[in-house]
This record gives C-alpha cells, sequence and structure tokens, in this order.
C-alpha cells in the first residue's frame, strides 16, 4: 500500500520462525522465509495482531521519536482519552493533563473535546444521509486499511468525517494560533498514541493531503515517567472541558453513545470486523443498520498495543471516572459545533481510496489460470493448515504456488510422500540383489529398517497416509 | 457447502468452474459459497464494485436454496467477460414466478423470517444485480423433468 512507512517492524534477532503470528493476521499479510517472518506491506493493515500473539516479541511497534518536538517554538501533546484508564482514579484528570504537559510540552489539549464535537457530527451527517449506509465509523486507521485492502467496495461507507485526533489537532492550533498569536506553522500538535496504526495515520492521513498533527509519540515510552510525576502535582481540581462521551470514545460502545443512533452495531476485534464485513458485501444489513462503530483493538482504543494498564482495568477505570467529566455539552457548544459542521470544518478532504492487494495477476486471463491451478494444488495438499510452510493455510500456500513464489516440497506433508516413495523405489531395488550374493540377511535387516521409518505416519495425518502405509507393507 | 470440483472445459482458454453443493437448511454455513466465489473473483482482479453485485446475487440464490429446499448446487463460470452463476434446487418450486418476483412477496415460514431472511427481497435483488436472469421452475416432476428451480445469472465485465 502506498504508506510512507509502517510502524510495525521486525526485530530480526527476536524472530524464531514459529508460526504463530502468520495464521494470526486478518488478511495474510505475513509469511515465514528462512526462518524469519516476513511481512508484505501491501496487505499489512497494522491491527497489531501480531504484536499480540508473538511470543518472543519480535514484532516492534514504533512511533515518533521525543526529540522531534525541539522543532517547534510551541508545542501541544494531545494525550488520547485512552490514558484516563491507565492511572488510578484517585488522580484527577486535570492532574493526569498537567503530568503530561511536564513531560516537556507547553500546552495541552485534550482529544476527548474534539471527539465531543465528532460525535454531534456524525448525528448531523447520519441525519442527513440516511438513505446510505450502513456508514462505517473512520476513526480506527486499522478498520480503514482493512477496508481499503479487502473490502474495497465498502470505501463508500466509511464516514467522512475527520477522526477526532485530527479534529483536535485542528482546534488546538486555530485556538492557540488566534489566542497567542504564533503562527500555524510554529505549533508543534504531537499525539499520545495508543496504537501504531495511529502513528502511520499521522504520517500518510487516509482523509487529508496533510495531517495537522505534527508527530506521535508511543503512550506507553512515557508512562513511567508521567506516573512518576503523577504525585508531584497538586492542587489541581480544575474541571476538564471533555465530557463523558469523550471520554467513552476510547472503548467499544463508546461511539454509539456519542452518536445517539438508533439502529447501529458497536463491533470490536478485528477478526469480528473481518466476518462482518463479509456479510455487509454480501447485501445484509443493508436496511436497518444505520452506524456501524469499528475498533480494530479487543475494548477499543484501551486495548491498544501502547497502552500498559490491562483493557478490561481500563475500562472499570474509565466508569469510575464517569463523575469526573461532565455529563454533556451546553446547548450553545453543540449550536457552535453544529454551525461549524454546516461549514465543511470537520469534513474529510479526500475520498478514502481502495488498495485491492487480493489480484494474483495485473492480467485478468493470466489470473484466472493461477486461480484454476491454485485450486488444483489445494485439492493435493493434506488441508492441515499447519504453517510449516510458512503460509497461513494450504489454500494460501496453493496460491503461492500457482503464483511462482512456494514450490510443492515446501509442504511437510507432501515432502514426507515423496521421501516414502522413494524409500519404496529404494527398496524396490535393495530387493533385487543378484541370486549369487546370498545376502538373506542384510535384504530383510534393510526391509526392516526401511519399513521402520517409512510406516510411520504423524498423527494430525488422515486415511490418506495410512492407505499408502498399507500399500507399502503389502 | 461442503465439496468443490473444478473441471477445466476444452473450448474457452481461460475458463475458471466453480462447484459448491448446498445443504438445505443449514444456516451456520450460509453464505459459505458465495464468499469463495467472491475470493475468487477478488484474485482474477475483477472491479470491485462488479464483485459486490456479483455476491450479492450468488448469496441470494444460495439462501434461496438454503431457505426453501432440502439440497442443491450453486454453479460459476468465470471467464474475463463474463460471470454465470446457475443456482439449481431439488426444491417444491415456484408456483407462481410473476407474484414471487415482487418485492415483498415472500414464503418463508415464520422461524425464517425471526432469523432476519425470508423479506421476500431475494428474487428481486438478483434481478436487480443481474444483466441477465433466467428462471425456470417445476411444481411437480414431469416425464425427464425433476421438480426443482433453476436460476441463471449472468453478469458482464464492461
Amino acid at each position: 500500500m502506498n504508506y510512507k512507512s509502517l510502524s510495525i517492524f521486525l526485530d530480526k534477532k527476536g524472530c524464531k520462525g514459529c508460526t504463530n503470528c502468520i495464521k494470526r493476521c486478518p488478511t495474510e499479510a505475513i509469511r515465514v522465509r528462512n526462518g524469519k517472518a516476513k511481512i508484505f506491506t501491501s496487505r499489512c493493515i497494522e491491527c497489531c495482531e501480531c504484536i499480540r500473539i508473538c511470543p518472543h516479541f519480535a514484532p516492534i511497534p514504533q512511533a515518533d521519536k521525543r526529540e522531534n518536538i525541539k522543532q517547534f517554538k510551541y508545542t501541544v501533546v494531545l494525550p488520547d482519552p485512552a490514558v484516563f484508564g491507565q492511572f488510578r482514579a484517585k488522580y484527577t484528570p486535570r492532574q493526569i493533563l498537567v503530568a503530561i504537559a511536564a513531560l516537556g510540552f507547553d500546552n495541552v489539549y485534550e482529544v476527548g473535546r474534539a471527539a465531543d464535537a465528532v460525535g454531534v457530527a456524525l448525528q448531523e451527517f447520519i441525519k442527513e444521509n440516511k438513505s446510505g449506509g450502513p456508514w462505517i465509523s473512520s476513526a480506527c486507521p486499522a478498520v480503514v486499511r482493512l477496508i481499503q485492502v479487502r473490502f474495497p467496495t465498502l470505501t463508500e461507507q466509511i464516514l467522512p468525517i475527520l477522526s477526532p485526533i485530527e479534529v483536535a489537532a485542528r482546534q488546538a492550533k486555530d485556538e492557540i494560533s488566534q489566542r497567542l498569536g504564533i503562527s500555524r506553522e510554529e505549533i508543534g500538535c504531537f499525539y499520545l498514541a495508543p496504537c501504531p496504526s495511529q502513528v502511520t495515520a499521522v504520517k500518510s492521513p487516509y482523509h487529508l493531503e496533510h495531517s495537522h498533527i505534527d508527530g506521535a509519540l508511543s503512550f506507553s515510552s512515557l508512562y513511567s515517567e508521567i506516573r512518576d510525576l503523577l504525585p508531584k502535582i497538586k492542587n489541581q481540581d480544575e474541571p476538564v472541558k471533555a465530557t463523558v462521551y469523550g471520554l467513552n470514545w476510547c472503548r467499544t460502545g463508546g461511539q454509539t453513545m456519542a452518536v445517539r443512533s438508533e439502529y447501529y452495531l458497536a463491533v470490536d476485534g478485528i477478526h469480528n470486523l473481518y466476518k462482518l464485513f463479509e456479510e455487509i458485501e454480501l447485501g445484509k444489513f443493508s436496511n436497518n443498520i444505520n452506524f456501524i462503530e469499528c475498533q480494530c483493538c479487543q475494548g477499543g482504543c484501551v486495548g491498544g498495543p501502547f497502552t500498559v494498564e490491562n483493557p478490561f482495568v481500563a475500562r472499570v477505570l474509565l466508569r469510575l471516572r464517569q463523575t469526573q467529566f461532565r455529563p454533556k455539552l451546553d446547548a450553545g457548544e453543540v449550536q457552535e459545533i453544529q454551525d461549524r459542521y454546516q461549514q465543511g470544518y470537520y469534513r474529510a478532504e479526500k475520498k478514502i481510496k481502495p488498495f485491492p492487494a487480493m489480484s494474483l495477476s495485473k492480467n485478468m486471463a493470466k489470473a484466472i489460470d493461477v486461480v484454476e491451478q491454485a485450486e488444483k494444488i489445494l485439492s493435493q495438499l493434506p488441508g492441515l493448515d499447519c504453517g510449516s510452510c510458512g503460509c497461513p493455510t494450504c489454500r494460501i500456500l496453493a496460491e503461492d504456488i500457482a503464483c511462482g513464489i512456494a514450490t510443492e516440497m515446501d509442504c511437510f506433508s507432501k515432502l514426507r510422500e515423496h521421501v516414502q516413495f522413494l524409500a519404496e523405489q529404494m527398496l524396490d531395488l535393495a530387493l533385487k540383489v543378484p541370486p549369487v550374493t546370498p545376502v538373506q540377511y542384510q535384504i530383510m535387516h534393510t526391509q526392516r529398517e526401511v519399513l521402520k521409518f517409512a510406516k510411520r505416519v504423524p498423527p494430525a495425518l488422515g486415511k490418506k497416509s495410512q492407505k499408502k502405509k498399507e500399500r507399502l507393507v503389502e | 457447502m461442503n465439496k468443490k470440483k473444478i473441471e477445466k472445459t476444452a473450448d474457452t482458454k481461460h475458463k475458471i468452474a466453480l462447484d459448491f453443493t448446498i445443504e438445505g437448511n443449514n444456516f451456520s454455513s450460509a453464505g459459505e459459497a458465495s464468499i469463495r466465489l467472491k475470493h475468487a473473483l477478488q484474485h482474477i482482479g475483477y472491479p470491485a464494485l462488479l464483485i459486490r453485485r456479483i455476491a450479492v446475487a450468488a448469496y441470494e440464490a444460495e439462501m434461496n436454496i438454503i431457505i426453501h429446499a432440502q439440497r442443491g448446487v450453486l454453479k460459476a463460470e468465470i471467464t474475463p467477460e463474463t460471470v454465470t452463476i446457475w443456482a439449481e434446487d431439488e426444491g417444491p418450486g415456484i408456483p407462481d414466478v410473476d407474484l414471487a418476483m415482487q418485492e415483498g412477496y415472500s414464503t418463508a415460514p415464520d422461524y425464517i423470517r425471526e432469523m432476519g431472511f425470508g423479506a421476500g427481497m431475494g428474487l428481486p435483488n438478483i434481478k436487480r444485480c443481474a444483466d441477465k436472469f433466467e428462471i425456470q421452475t417445476h411444481v411437480e416432476k414431469r416425464g425427464n423433468i425433476e421438480k426443482g428451480t433453476k436460476v441463471k445469472i449472468v453478469i458482464y465485465n464492461k
């Protein structure tokens, strides 16, 4: 895909070549080659499933460097609402914000405030466009990429409203440049991200030509510093400006609460989303659902790889904090947001383009032949989906063989069959000793030795191999 | 949906035939055949919007077999120019085709409707998605012709 770069890197030393990640990847973007995992960037959507499953911590999520903040005259940090689920409820939200700003930023702007505004903007949009849909939320970049790569027809249904993070940076720059008279270029907005897909979204935004954000830092890298600062920051009882709706944006169900849609779905987990999109493409839900909240991570952004607290604990902490936030926006604020919506303040600048990475050949006629060959090869493979060939499933191996990037002998079962066949031939030859040399004993011995190994069938293999065994015994 | 056969016919060079058996009343695997067909089309590189139309038509046909018939087959033939889908079942047949083609007309039993299917949009939806649509149906066995419904859908890649 045309990202500037991915934000997940593979630590070659850490990777043991086990096949956990290839089986977990929803877009089949990983293969094991030469004992190391290899990520195909055209298919990777940065859902971070590989990071979660890898027992050796080989895929490493990366964010921007903290030093980058020095390039700007005035810096603003944009903490994701998910940060409020990372610290005990005894610390007030204001205290957390001040501690984050104390890391070396001039100011702090709550992303929750922008989420409040986006919630109202989404309400307006869905009201205006009831017939279209179901509308898919665009806040999670991994979901947007999943659609671009795997479900190109659904790109039309992604809401053309900016994500709260972009809106936060835009609002922060507007407010600060107006208040302090600093030009927008001199203000650096840095997002405190819960996941690496947001880091990529800042570098290659999908709704805008250029992001309003100047960099994304990982929350986990700054966590311990914030935690140490928190007890030192006292007397911060001033309430925060975001509402409960803005706070809840970072957990599953929060967006639907903010959108207040009558007919909605709130889905989390990339594999659940995959199944759902598959069904939408077949034409289900076209009439009755008008909004689908999509969160790539289980539990929402509080389950992102850059968060520290257990996502279930984080959800409880968010619930405990409900009273520390305003219950709703004032009528005046809502009016202001609606006016801005009418001016197109929250509108996406460009359409989301599909990047289908599924076709096996650029030439359609050739692709048909490849697909047909793949189907033929697949019928010959054992169907164990064991992953020993470095491909996630037998089907993918068949496709890779048909495309010429793998061979049939990559399949351990096929290899075994081949070895068995050779062993049979060897045995045949071994038995053909000229009768003048009386080596009966030796022949018997060879026969026994060869049979001993040839007869062994891995327990996972079924009847097909059993028959082979019988043939050999005969 | 369980088995899938590949036959290569000699007359055209670039052609792939997919064949799915569909079991009536098996809602757990509903949509499986259509999804497989959709993936094949994605691999071949058909335009996305066309795939959507084909997938919707195939899915509706597949659901019709699952809802109304004991068993049936969904066959597809893909060439660079056209996709042809045959949905053939050994179901009860349709007594009045014109009525069945009307939007909202449904003979699906209540328990099917409770599952969210049987809204009476199946055949009209297929017709809307298809460039060419043919339906043959027999409510009883006549001579050599078995009872059941045969639907042919053609969609052109233009």
